[in-house]
């Protein structure tokens, strides 16, 4: 019996001898056609770059990264907000996640520029650590910019199910990956043959909120893990739903995604939030993709609390990034004229050059040796 | 930003509790997953325990993986 040990649980998925054995297999099986398949998270794209599955592929397998990275499809308008909200008021301090701290909204401007003018922003790894920062100093007002996907967005609901601070409330770019993936498959702009799904929203949602989508475009599905074997398997078992014409949503993250998902996480959700329209930066607006908190909560929302809009802009991108077009898996990174050259992690321009999850930025980091 | 990484729930006080990351230790909050019990592994994603990881079929797939290919 193999034992189940931490190291296990990754190494075991990360054996170099069966990811050449699958590859292999994967290459036989794809030498009569050409194969161009999405994953749609931003953890997929580091473990296919990191661990080199592109090389490893044969050339008739292309695997593209789509909008699977929160921070990056977060619209500038939000950005904004925050911006306003925190520069307009002397007693706020603005919590962020790290990899939101230092995305431009599309005039350049950014958490982190408003930290550098003396603003109070501070950076958490959690929401519970904002809510702490608000118990901690209750002469001010903690706004927490929850951002992030299904995965994420269970943690705020539960989070202001547990009696926050009444100094604390919440600017909401929470967003839902499956009417995202329907208003990409509806545009036909993105021809793919198949998706791999992203493992830890799957884990909230359940591989059973992806099956309108077989209805609706005959496209083959694998939720898929994020050890390179799990990737491996995924895009063998794609090639096999569109060899044989099978086509439907499989789970290979079995070990953690259920069908129907983590009921509880879900409850906690649907207490709290509502599905309204949402614009989606770099794709335009999504209807009912953004969670929004439903009236009972509206004391925690500082758009109410403060009265505050999102300012009306005229753009979505800096002139000339290309981000939403790396987005739709339309272009590589290498492919935009200020990859490496005036948009670098460094220096970011774009969304997807910021997050460790940006495709621009994985890009960046891993082969930028190639330019 | 889904980045999620496994740990073992080694202690549990109410609705918190201590996830060990390879000997690493942090405090985790539990109120995502039903009946959450020590010994078990969980995926830890930003503070929050977001689901168990199943054993059992952690062993299989691990096993298929070496038998099959």
């Amino acid at each position: 019996m193999i034992s189940l040990s931490l190291d296990n649980l990754t190494k075991g998925y990360r054996n170099k001898e069966l990811a050449s054995k699958l590859a292999k297999l994967i290459e036989k099986e794809a030498s009569n056609a050409s194969y161009r398949f999405m994953h749609v998270c931003g953890t997929h794209e580091d473990t296919i770059t990191k661990h080199g599955l592109r090389a490893l592929l044969p050339n008739s397998i292309d695997v593209v990264a789509g909008p699977g990275c929160p921070v990056c499809v977060t619209h500038p308008r939000r950005i904004e907000l925050a911006l306003k909200l925190l520069e307009g008021r002397k007693n706020v301090i603005l919590t962020t996640f790290g990899d939101m701290y230092r995305v431009p909204s599309s005039y350049g401007r950014s958490f982190s520029h408003a930290k550098a003018r003396g603003f109070n922003v501070k950076v958490v790894y959690s929401i519970s650590d904002a809510i702490r920062i608000a118990r901690s100093i209750s002469n001010k007002e903690v706004v927490h910019f929850a951002v992030g996907f299904e995965t994420t967005a269970p943690s705020t609901a539960s989070s202001l199910l547990q009696n926050p601070p009444k100094n604390f409330s919440i600017i909401s770019a929470h967003l839902a990956v499956p009417p995202a993936l329907d208003y990409l498959l509806a545009s036909g702009e993105v021809a793919v043959q198949g998706l791999i799904l992203p493992g830890h929203v799957s884990a909230i949602i359940g591989w059973r909120a992806y099956e309108f989508l077989v209805d609706r475009y005959k496209i083959p599905q694998v939720v898929a893990g994020f050890e390179p074997l799990d990737v491996l398997v995924a895009l063998k078992m794609l090639l096999r739903q569109v060899k044989e014409g099978d086509i439907k949503v499989e789970n290979e993250y079995y070990r953690v995604a259920k069908p129907d998902g983590n009921l509880k996480a879900k409850k906690l959700m649907d207490e709290v939030f509502a599905l309204e329209d949402a614009k989606w930066r770099g794709l335009g607006n999504i209807p009912k993709s953004g969670l929004r908190l439903k009236p009972e909560f509206e004391q925690f929302d500082a758009t109410m609390k403060f009265d505050i809009k999102a300012p009306e802009i005229d753009r979505d991108t800096e002139p000339g990034c290309r981000c939403g077009d790396v987005i739709k898996g339309l272009v590589k990174p290498e492919e935009c004229q200020l990859f490496g050259r005036t948009c670098t992690p460094y220096d970011p321009r774009g969304s997807c050059m910021v997050s460790v999850e940006g495709t621009c930025a994985i890009a960046y980091k891993y082969r930028r040796s190639r330019l | 930003m889904c980045l999620g990484v496994p740990g073992k729930l080694v202690k549990i006080t109410g609705v918190k509790g201590i996830v060990s990351f390879g000997g690493a230790k942090m405090e985790v909050d539990l109120s995502l997953v039903e009946k959450p019990r020590v010994g078990e592994y969980v995926i830890v994603h930003a503070g929050f325990a977001i689901e168990r990881i199943d054993r059992a079929n952690a062993r299989e797939t691990i096993r298929l993986l070496r038998e099959v290919f």
